[in-house]
C-alpha cells in the first residue's frame, strides 16, 4: 500500500521538551509491559537496516533471567551514503540516550554503551556532555542505568551486532553464528540489546507522542516515520525525515536534479533502481530501512559506481568466511575482465549466479547483500558494464 | 622500550588488562605514538596475557589500528561513490603534490601521512577528509592547500 505522495514529517528533530529527560520521567512511571506493548503496536522496526521489530526485541529480552543484561546503541554506521546517526548523536542525543535508558527500564539492564565509529571521535566531548547530565537525572529517578562511549577502530562489519559484540569483547570483528542472539548470549555472553541510534530515538518519540499517533504515518508494512540520507546528484543533500510509503518517483521529483538516471536505496547494501522502476517502487517495502539514497544522475558511468562498491566490499569482507572473502574479490576481478574484453559480456550472467550463491552461503549480512546492488546494477545497466 | 612499557602500564590502569580492555588500549598506545609499533604489542599481549598473534591479529582489523608506521597527522580522505562523485581525486592529487608522496605513504619527517578510507558519514557534504579526529567536507583542491598549508606551516 503506498499513499503516493512524499509527506516531510518533523517528529524526531523536534525540539526537546522543555525539561531534560521529560520523556523519561514520564515513561518511568508506566508499566513496563505496557511500554513494550505501546513500542511492539507502534509497529517500530529497526532502522539500522535489517529491520527487526524492535517491540518484539525488547520483550524477549525482558524474559531472559540473568545478573546482568547489557544495551548497546549501535552507532557504527558505516553504510557508505548514510549520515543520519551523526546528525542524531549531533543535534538530538537526548532523545536516543532516552531511548537507551527506557529500553534499560523496561528489559531490566543497568549497564550500555554508545559503539561509536571511530570516524565520528570529533563528536566524543559533546556527547559526554549530554552523558553527564544524563546521568544526573538517572540518579534523581532512581534508575540504575549507566551509560559510556566505547570507540570503534574502523570496520565496517562492526556494524552487524555480534560482529560489534565481538569488538567490544577485543577480537577481530567477526560475526558470530546466530542463533543464539544477542539479546540470549551478547556482551561477555549476557543478554544484550543491540539498537540502532535512530531505533532509540523514535523509541523516545513513541512513548513522547504516544502510539496511536505515531502509527498515523506510514503504510501497513511500515510504521512511522523514518530518517533519509541524500547525497550523490542532488541539490538537496541532508538529512530529511519523511513518512513512509512514497513512491521512488516522488523522492526522485524532490530530491533529484531533473535528471536523475538512478537511485541507490539501502546503501550498497540495498538495491540500485533504474528510472524506469521508479514508478513501482515504494521506499521501505521489500528493500532495507537504513535510509541511505544516493542519487546518481545521466551522466554517471554505472560501471565506475559498481567498481567503487565492490572495491569497498572486497576490502571490508572480514575474510572469516570463504564466499565473501573470495567471491567479492572475485566479482571485482570479473566485472574489470568482462570491460577490459578479457571475458565476453555472458560472464556477467556466471557472475550474478556467483553473488546469488553468496547470498545463500555467506556468514552473515555483508557477504549476503553483495548480490542486492550487484545484480541490480548488472541487469539493469548491462550495457554498461559492456562497453 | 621502558617507553612503551611505561605507556601499557598507564593505559591497564585505566581501561583494565581483561580481553576488553584491548581495543582502549591500543587505541591509548596510537593516540600517543602514531602507529603499534611490534615492541608496543609485545608489550600488550604481556599485560593482558595473551599471545601477540592475537594482539597483532585483532589490530591488523581495523583500519585505524595501524601496525605500521605513520606520521603525526593521518590524512584520511573518503574514497566511497558519493566523495568520489564530487571530486576526490583531484582532492588526493593536489595533496600528493603538496607532500610530495603518493596515497599510503609517509612523509620522510614522519610529519604527514596521505591515507584513502571508506565512508566517514560526510556524504551529503564531500568530497570530505579527516585529519587525525578533526573533518573537513566540501573539499576542492583550493581548499585543501589552505587547510593542508596551514598544518605543513604552523602544526608540528
Amino acid at each position: 500500500m503506498s499513499n503516493n505522495k512524499l509527506r516531510v514529517v518533523d517528529v524526531i528533530f523536534s525540539p526537546y521538551s522543555v525539561a531534560p529527560y521529560e520523556i523519561l520521567k514520564n515513561t518511568l512511571k508506566k508499566d513496563k509491559e505496557q511500554v513494550i506493548k505501546d513500542i511492539i503496536e507502534s509497529g517500530l522496526r529497526g532502522r539500522g537496516g535489517a529491520g527487526f521489530p524492535t517491540g518484539m526485541k525488547w520483550k524477549f529480552a525482558a524474559q531472559q533471567k540473568s545478573d546482568i543484561k547489557y544495551v548497546i546503541c549501535n552507532a557504527d554506521e558505516g553504510e557508505p551514503g548514510t549520515f543520519k546517526d551523526r546528525k542524531l548523536l549531533v543535534e538530538v542525543p537526548r532523545k536516543v540516550i532516552s531511548g537507551m535508558a527506557i529500553c534499560a527500564y523496561v528489559t531490566g539492564a543497568t549497564k550500555g554503551f554508545i559503539y561509536l565509529r571511530r570516524e565520528y571521535r570529533y563528536l566524543v566531548p559533546k556527547l559526554k556532555e549530554e552523558l553527564a547530565l544524563y546521568h544526573e537525572n538517572a540518579k534523581l529517578l532512581g534508575l540504575d542505568f549507566t551509560i559510556e562511549i566505547f570507540m570503534g577502530a574502523g570496520a565496517y562489519v562492526c556494524g552487524e551486532e555480534t560482529a560489534l559484540i565481538e569488538s567490544m569483547e577485543g577480537k577481530r570483528g567477526e560475526p558470530r553464528n546466530k542463533p543464539p542472539y544477542p539479546i540470549q548470549v551478547g556482551y561477555l555472553d549476557k543478554p544484550t540489546i543491540v539498537n540502532n541510534v535512530e531505533t532509540f530515538a523514535s523509541s523516545a518519540m513513541i512513548c513522547r507522542i504516544g502510539c496511536a499517533e505515531y502509527k498515523k504515518l506510514g503504510t501497513d508494512d511500515q510504521r512511522g516515520s523514518k530518517l533519509f540520507s541524500v547525497s550523490g546528484d542532488s541539490p538537496k543533500e541532508g538529512v530529511h525525515e519523511l513518512e513512509l510509503g512514497m513512491t521512488l518517483e516522488a523522492f526522485a521529483e524532490e530530491f533529484g536534479d531533473g535528471d536523475t538516471k538512478a537511485v541507490q536505496v539501502g546503501g550498497v547494501a540495498g538495491f540500485c533502481i533504474p528510472r524506469k522502476k521508479f514508478k513501482t517502487t515504494i521506499i521501505g517495502e521489500g528493500n532495507t530501512t537504513g535510509g541511505s539514497t544516493m542519487i546518481f544522475n545521466s551522466s554517471r558511468s554505472m560501471y565506475h559506481v559498481l567498481h567503487n562498491y565492490l572495491d569497498f566490499y572486497a576490502e571490508e569482507s572480514c575474510g572469516q568466511c570463504t564466499p565473501c572473502r573470495v567471491g567479492t574479490q572475485q566479482l571485482l576481478k570479473g566485472i574489470e575482465a568482462v570491460k577490459a574484453g578479457i571475458k565476453k559480456p555472458e560472464y556477467l550472467d556466471q557472475l550474478v549466479k556467483l553473488s546469488d550463491t553468496m547470498r545463500m552461503t555467506s556468514k552473515c549480512g555483508l557477504g549476503q547483500s553483495v548480490t542486492n546492488s550487484f545484480s541490480s546494477i548488472v541487469k539493469n545497466f548491462r550495457e554498461e558494464m559492456i562497453y | 622500550m621502558a617507553e612503551v612499557k611505561e605507556l601499557v602500564k598507564e593505559l591497564s590502569g585505566k581501561y583494565g588488562n581483561k580481553r576488553e580492555s584491548l581495543i582502549p588500549i591500543l587505541q591509548g598506545i596510537i593516540d600517543r605514538n602514531y602507529y603499534l609499533s611490534k615492541e608496543a604489542m609485545l608489550e600488550v599481549a604481556r599485560e593482558l596475557d595473551v599471545s601477540a598473534a592475537e594482539i597483532y591479529g585483532t589490530a591488523s582489523f581495523y583500519s585505524f589500528l595501524d601496525t605500521e608506521a605513520k606520521g603525526k597527522y593521518k590524512i584520511r580522505v573518503c574514497k566511497s561513490i558519493t566523495c568520489d562523485m564530487k571530486g576526490k581525486n583531484s582532492v588526493v592529487a593536489t595533496m600528493e603534490g603538496m607532500l610530495k608522496i603518493k596515497v599510503g605513504e609517509t612523509t620522510q619527517d614522519e610529519r604527514f601521512s596521505l591515507l584513502e578510507t571508506n565512508c566517514i558519514g560526510l556524504c551529503d557534504e564531500g568530497p570530505a577528509m579527516l585529519i587525525n579526529d578533526e573533518c573537513f567536507t566540501k573539499l576542492t583542491p583550493e581548499k585543501v592547500r589552505t587547510i593542508l598549508g596551514d598544518y605543513v606551516r604552523n602544526k608540528f
